[in-house]
């Protein structure tokens, strides 16, 4: 039990995460300043941000919505988010949970954040919120199926293994799923689900700062926006790890395997960032049609190359 | 000095309002965010829902509709939330002074808490006025 709540509050679980979490998106922002020919904020300035929206601003409730359902959203996208990295974090250190289908749970779970944002933004009583609200719920349907497929692809290719620790032990043994074609498609696709997922540009339509204004966070303020970063800084934490854990060989904890653990994190934050910066926003119809049609071909001709042993 | 102010100086997130301005102050504000000057390496950022600024950004002459307006405006903004008056309109009245749908400068409506002088005045100037401001927090 003690080690549980451990695990939860500290180790793989909310502290760790956000703190590697809040580096990340230093590293995210600072790229993105140095693509740009800028400066770029100073390394600590994620935690500036969440330690100011947290003690020091004043939260402002809606005069025409529902305040409970309201504060308790961004509660429950942190809860999410952290019970998918212990989930995702555990099998990546090398610690056995013995739970045979976790990747199914953390497949759920990795949408209740997204889920959240929706059930604030529509508790807002503000219509733009409404509008990135319903651009989020499209968002979902698109990307989820295909999220599946890549999931369903690794499934396959490890020797019908639910669990995340068998098909890391399975890579390591033999070598990463990447070095195969249908590695390297479901690869590709996993990099575009990740970017839908963490609202980063080409799919940022739900927050389109430009359009509607932050759209489904456009009502929160103090406290709760610095639980919605702090959800977020956890997100571009996990979904990178799960992706090198899915298709790299998940991390290697001993002699250089830390540095190559560390490259493997940083490269694929690297790949995102590239994406984010080098397109422009694009229409939800064009991100449904994306998703629904090209990167779900893509996905069930990997599934049926590996059916056929590639 | 605090680990709340220092971390309140460290991220002030910018609201730009316009009042009834000619467009060289949101000009020279924009050029603050822009490679050669790049604001975001003391922090700053500009968002677009008041629900998240720190800093207020008014220029322009404020006329009698602009006024209800920047209230409500201000009301809306989780405190603490620094106001910043922007160009010799926004500080003064400026060319508007006389004018008679004129509302009286930004400090007669809300609180000011750094005035910028200038028409426009240039991205250096904007820059001085907001490291003034951040000593001043």
């Amino acid at each position: 039990m003690a080690a549980d709540i451990f695990y939860f509050l500290v180790f793989p679980g909310l502290l760790f995460s956000a703190v590697i979490g809040g580096f990340l998106s230093w590293f995210d922002r600072k790229l993105t300043a140095r693509v740009q020919f800028r400066k770029g904020p100073p390394l600590l300035q994620p935690f500036y941000d969440f330690f100011k929206l947290l003690l020091v601003k004043e939260t402002i409730l809606p005069k025409h919505g529902s305040p409970m359902i309201f504060l308790l959203a961004p509660v429950f996208s942190v809860f999410g988010a952290t019970m998918a990295a212990v989930f995702i974090l555990l099998p990546l250190f090398n610690i056995g949970t013995g739970f045979k289908g976790d990747l199914l749970v953390i497949f759920y779970l990795l949408t209740i954040p997204s889920f959240s944002y929706i059930i604030g933004s529509l508790a807002s009583g503000n219509p733009l919120a409404a509008v990135g609200g319903s651009r989020e719920m499209k968002l979902i349907i698109s990307y989820e199926l295909t999220f599946l497929l890549v999931i369903a692809g690794i499934i396959m290719k490890g020797g019908q293994q639910f669990d995340l620790y068998g098909i890391i032990q399975t890579q390591q043994a033999v070598s990463p799923f990447i070095g195969s074609v249908s590695g390297v498609l479901l690869f590709i696709v996993g990099v575009f689900c990740v970017q839908a997922k963490l609202a980063l540009v080409p799919f940022d339509m739900p927050e389109a700062e430009a359009e509607i204004t932050e759209g489904i966070f456009i009502e929160y303020s103090g406290a709760p926006y610095g639980l919605i970063k702090l959800t977020k800084y956890i997100m571009l934490f996990i979904l990178p790890s799960l992706l090198a854990a899915l298709l790299l060989g998940g991390f290697r904890l001993t002699g250089t395997g830390i540095l190559w653990s560390i490259l493997k994190l940083i490269g694929i934050v690297l790949l995102l960032t590239l994406i984010r910066n080098t397109n422009p926003r694009i229409k939800i119809k064009q991100a449904v049609n994306f998703f629904m049609i090209w990167m779900n071909m893509i996905a069930v001709v990997a599934i049926i190359l590996i059916a056929f042993g590639y | 000095m605090g680990f709340k102010s220092y971390c309140f100086k460290k991220s002030l997130w910018v609201f730009h309002f316009g009042g009834a301005s000619c467009n060289n102050c949101d000009i020279e504000i924009l050029d603050c965010l822009t490679p050669r000057h790049d604001l975001e390496r003391f922090g700053i950022l500009l968002v677009g829902s008041i629900r998240h600024a720190d800093v207020l950004l008014v220029n322009g002459s404020i006329n009698t509709h602009d006024k209800e307006r920047l209230i409500e405006v201000y009301n809306q903004a989780p405190k603490p939330v620094l106001v910043v008056a922007i160009g010799a309109c926004g500080c003064t009245g400026g060319l508007f002074a006389e004018s008679i749908t004129f509302a009286g400068p930004v400090d007669k409506i809300i609180p000011v808490d750094a005035y910028i002088p200038g028409c426009p005045p240039k991205p250096e100037a904007i820059i001085a006025g907001i490291v003034k401001l951040v000593q001043k927090a």
